[in-house]
C-alpha cells in the first residue's frame, strides 16, 4: 500500500524524522490558509498523487510541475488554483496520468545539498539495506545507471537492526561535515525505527538535504508498506486513498482478489500468481493481448469467482475470457459452480456475453467439468494450457467482427 | 529415491482441527504420508480422523510420535511463532504452506533459524512431494508419478502444470519442491538444485521462475559450474506490465536484474534449455533427454 506525501511527513514527524512544516489543502481557499499559517514567505506547494517525478512533470493543461516554490500566501492560491482538479503526467504515472485532488503547502528550505536516501528489504540477504547517494533530487534514476558506483550500499542486520556506527559511517560516506554527525543520525535512526514500526517495505527520501541554514531534513518522502502486515497497522490502513486506486482494482481488493487491470482484450480468470503470469505470457505468445492479470487465489469461494466475473465483464474491451484453473487447495467444481452463477445472472438479466474458454485440471476435476457440461451454457472446453490460450485468442478475433 | 521426504518420512501437522489444514492433512494421508501428530493449542488429547494423536505443543509431539517433518497451516499473524516453535522442538523439516505472513516476521524467523537444525521450505508454497511416497502440502497427489526428474518451482500452480506435463509424457518425478513466491523464504532455488544434484536418481531438473529478486541468476551460475544433469526452465511474467512504481528506490537497487529477460539471458548462458511457453515446460525438458 502507498501514501500520499502529506501523510508521510505526518507518520515523520511522529517519529522524529526532520521534516519542513507542511499542511494538505482541498481547495485553493485552504492552501492560502495553511500558507498564512507558517508565518513565512519560504513556501512551496506540491501535487499529492500517489506516483513520483512530480518536480519534473506537466499538466495536461499544459502548466509546467508539480512542486512549486512560492514567495506569498496569495501567490500560493494561485498555484493550489492551476494544480486542483488538473490531471499530472510524470515518468512513473504513465500517460494518462493523475489527477491532483490535494495539495500539501510547506515551508520551502534554501537547498545546500540534494542528497538520496532510502531502506528497503534486500530479497538477496533476507535483511534490510539503506542505499544512499551524494546525488541525490530529480536525477536520480539516472545517476544510478550512469554513475553505479556512486550508489552507497549499508547492509542492516535483520534483528540488531541500525547501529549508531553505520549511521557515522553513511554520514562520512555522503559527505557529512562533523557538525551534521549527531543531527544526520538521529534521523537515520528515526527513519529507521519508522521503517520497522510501520512494516514498510520501502522509505526513500528523495531529496535528504542539507540546508543553508545547517539542518538535514527530509524534503520529500515515499512510503510503501508490506500488504501482508496491514492488519496489525489500522491507523496506516486510515491513510489509505481509493481515489488514487484502479477503481476495478478496488472492487477485486473487497472480494480478496488479486486484480491489475491491462488494456487488452482476452480477460483471464486464475488460480495462483505464477500461473496467471504464464496465462498471459502465453496468450501474449499467440498474438492475444490480455486484458487484465487475475489471481484469484488459493482457496477462492463461489461467491469471489462470481464478483470476479462480474468485474471482468464490466470492462467493455472484454472480447473473450479464458478461465484456467489448476486445483490444489481450489476445487474445480467450486470454479465451476462460480462460473455457472455468473453466466446464469447475466442470462437473466439479459447484460452482454462473450465467448467463455475454461480449462480446469486439478482437484475434483471430474465434478467440475460435469457441472459446466449439465448447464448447458455455451462455454468453450480445452484441454491443456495451449489449447486454451488459442482457443481464447481465437475467439477474441471473431468477436471483434 | 528422492530428496528431503520419502516413505521413512514421520509427518506433524500444526493447525489440524482448522478447516484447511485438516482437509489436506486428511488428503496427505489419503495419498499415504504417514501422518502420526496434529498441534493444537488448547487442543491437545483429541484424535483426528479417529487416529491421530493431538498434542497442545510440537515438542511434546515430537517426542511421543518422532514427528521429523511438519505441515504448518497456522494463520498468517500466528505462522512465524509456528515456524520457531518446530524448529525449537528440533523438527528437521518444516513445510509453511501459510501464505500473507508479514516480510519482517520471515525476516525474523530467517535469522532465528541460523545454527539450527532444521530446514524450512515456504512460505506461500504448496509443499513437497516425492510421488509415490509422501506428500507433505497441497497439490493433488494423482497428477505425479514416480520418476526421475526434479522439479523446483516459486510459483504453487505453475508447479502442478510443468508436473502434469511430464506425467502425461510418461516421465515421472523424483521429488517436487514448491519453494514459495515470498520474498524471504527458507530454501532457495540455488538449495534445491542442490539437493537435486546431489542426488543419484534425479537424473534432471526442471526450474521454474519468476520475474524478481535473484534466485534464478544465483541457481544459474551455480548449474553453469557444477550440474552435468539437463536442466530446462521457465521464467514466468515475460509480458507482465511493469507494476505501478513510486520512488526509485527499486530500480536502483534491481539495477535492471531481476527481469524475464535478463534471467533467461543468465539461465541460457549457464546451458539450460528455456521453455518459451508454460505449455512447453515438459517437452523442453524432454527434448534434452533424448
Ligand atoms: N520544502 C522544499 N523546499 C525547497 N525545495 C523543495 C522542497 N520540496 C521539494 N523541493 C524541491 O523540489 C524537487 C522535487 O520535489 P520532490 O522531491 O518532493 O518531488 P518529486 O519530483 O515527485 O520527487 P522524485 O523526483 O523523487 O520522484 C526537490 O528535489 C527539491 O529540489
Ligand atoms: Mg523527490
Amino acid at each position: 500500500m502507498n501514501i500520499h506525501e502529506y501523510q508521510a511527513a505526518e507518520l515523520m514527524e511522529k517519529f522524529g524524522v526532520a521534516t519542513p512544516r507542511g499542511r494538505v489543502a482541498n481547495t485553493p481557499e485552504e492552501a492560502e490558509a495553511a500558507a498564512r499559517s507558517f508565518g513565512t514567505n519560504n513556501l512551496v506547494v506540491k501535487a499529492q498523487i500517489h506516483a513520483g517525478g512530480r518536480g519534473k512533470g506537466t499538466f495536461t493543461s499544459g502548466y509546467k510541475g508539480g512542486v512549486q516554490l512560492c514567495k506569498t500566501s496569495s501567490q500560493v492560491r494561485d498555484v493550489a488554483a492551476s494544480m486542483l482538479g488538473q490531471t499530472l503526467v510524470t515518468k512513473q504515472t504513465g500517460a494518462a496520468g493523475r489527477v491532483v485532488r490535494k495539495v500539501m503547502v510547506a515551508e520551502s528550505k534554501e537547498i545546500e545539498r540534494e542528497l538520496y536516501f532510502a531502506i528497503l528489504i534486500d530479497r538477496a540477504t533476507s535483511a534490510p539495506v539503506i542505499v544512499a547517494s551524494t546525488k541525490g533530487g530529480m536525477n536520480i534514476e539516472e545517476v544510478a545507471e550512469t554513475d553505479p558506483d556512486s550508489i552507497i550500499r549499508e547492509p542492516i542486520h535483520p534483528t540488531l537492526g541500525l547501529q549508531a556506527y553505520q549511521t557515522r559511517k553513511l554520514a562520512k560516506l555522503l559527505g557529512l561535515s562533523s557538525n551534521l554527525m549527531r543531527p544526520a543520525g538521529k534521523l537515520f535512526h528515526s527513519l529507521y525505527n519508522l521503517f520497522i514500526k510501520c512494516d514498510c517495505s520501502m522509505v526513500e527520501i528523495n531529496p535528504l538535504v542539507v540546508t543553508k541554514g545547517g539542518e538535514v531534513m527530509a524534503l520529500d518522502a515515499k512510503f510503501n508498506f508490506d500488504d501482508n502486515a496491514l492488519g496489525r497497522h489500522p491507523e496506516i490502513v486510515a491513510y489509505r486513498d481509493l481515489e488514487e486506486e484502479d477503481p476495478r482494482e478496488v472492487q477485486a481488493s473487497k472480494f480478496n482478489l488479486n486484480y491489475i487491470g491491462l488494456d487488452g482484450n482476452i480477460a483471464c480468470l486464475v488460480n495462483g500468481a505464477g500461473l496467471a503470469m504464464a496465462t498471459m505470457d502465453i496468450i501474449q505468445h499467440f498474438g492475444g493481448k490480455p486484458a487484465n492479470f487475475l489471481d484469484v487465489g488459493g482457496g477462492a469461494s463461489e461467491q469471489q469467482v462470481t464478483e470476479a466475473f462480474k468485474i471482468l465483464m464490466a470492462d467493455k474491451n472484454v472480447q473473450a475470457i479464458l478461465v484456467n484453473i489448476f486445483g490444489g487447495i481450489m476445487k474445480c467444481d467450486v470454479i465451476a459452480q462460480g462460473v455457472i452463477n455468473a453466466l446464469r445472472q447475466r442470462e437473466a438479466r439479459e447484460e452482454r456475453m462473450v465467448p467463455l474458454v475454461v480449462r480446469l485440471e486439478g482437484t475434483n476435476v471430474d465434478a467440475g467439468k460435469k457441472l459446466l457440461k449439465e448447464s448447458n451454457l455455451p462455454l468453450i472446453a480445452a484441454d491443456n494450457l495451449e489449447d486454451a490460450a488459442q482457443k481464447a485468442v481465437a475467439a477474441a478475433k471473431n468477436g471483434k467482427h | 529415491m528422492s530428496v528431503l521426504v520419502d516413505k521413512n518420512t514421520r509427518l506433524l501437522v500444526q493447525g489440524i482441527t482448522g478447516k484447511a489444514g485438516g482437509f489436506h492433512a486428511k488428503n496427505c494421508m489419503d495419498y499415504g504420508t504417514n501422518v502420526v501428530a496434529g498441534v493444537t493449542p488448547a487442543r491437545g488429547g483429541e484424535l483426528f480422523e479417529g487416529k491421530v494423536p493431538v498434542f497442545d505443543t510440537v515438542s511434546e509431539a515430537r517426542v511421543q510420535t518422532g514427528a521429523n517433518a511438519t505441515m504448518i497451516f497456522v494463520p498468517a499473524e500466528f505462522a512465524a511463532d509456528s515456524i520457531m516453535e518446530a524448529v525449537d522442538a528440533g523438527i528437521e523439516l518444516v513445510v509453511c504452506i501459510t501464505e500473507g505472513i508479514p516480510v519482517l516476521d520471515m525476516m525474523r524467523v530467517k535469522e532465528g533459524m541460523k545454527g539450527k537444525n532444521s530446514r524450512l521450505i515456504g512460505p506461500n508454497c504448496p509443499g513437497i512431494i516425492t510421488p509415490g511416497q509422501c506428500k507433505i502440502g497441497i497439490m493433488p497427489g494423482y497428477i505425479h508419478k514416480p520418476g526421475k526428474v526434479g522439479v523446483v518451482s516459486r510459483s504453487g500452480t505453475l508447479t502442478y502444470e510443468a508436473v502434469w506435463q511430464l506425467t502425461q509424457r510418461g516421465y515421472g518425478q523424483s521429488t517436487v519442491i514448491g519453494i514459495g513466491g515470498d520474498p524471504i523464504n527458507g530454501t532457495s532455488q540455488l538449495e534445491a538444485i542442490q539437493f537435486f544434484n546431489g542426488d543419484v536418481e534425479t537424473e534432471a531438473i526442471i526450474m521454474i521462475g519468476e520475474i524478481g529478486g535473484t534466485a534464478e541468476e544465483e541457481a544459474a551460475a551455480y548449474i553453469k559450474d557444477h550440474v552435468k544433469k539437463p536442466v530446462a526452465a521457465f521464467i514466468a511474467g515475460a509480458t507482465a506490465p511493469p507494476g505501478r512504481r513510486m520512488g526509485h528506490a527499486g530500480a536502483i537497487v534491481s539495477g535492471g536484474k531481476g527481469t524475464a529477460a535478463g534471467k533467461i539471458a543468465a539461465l541460457e548462458d549457464a546451458g539450460i534449455a528455456i521453455a518459451r511457453t508454460p505449455g512447453e515446460m515438459g517437452d523442453t525438458l524432454i527434448k534434452q533427454l533424448k
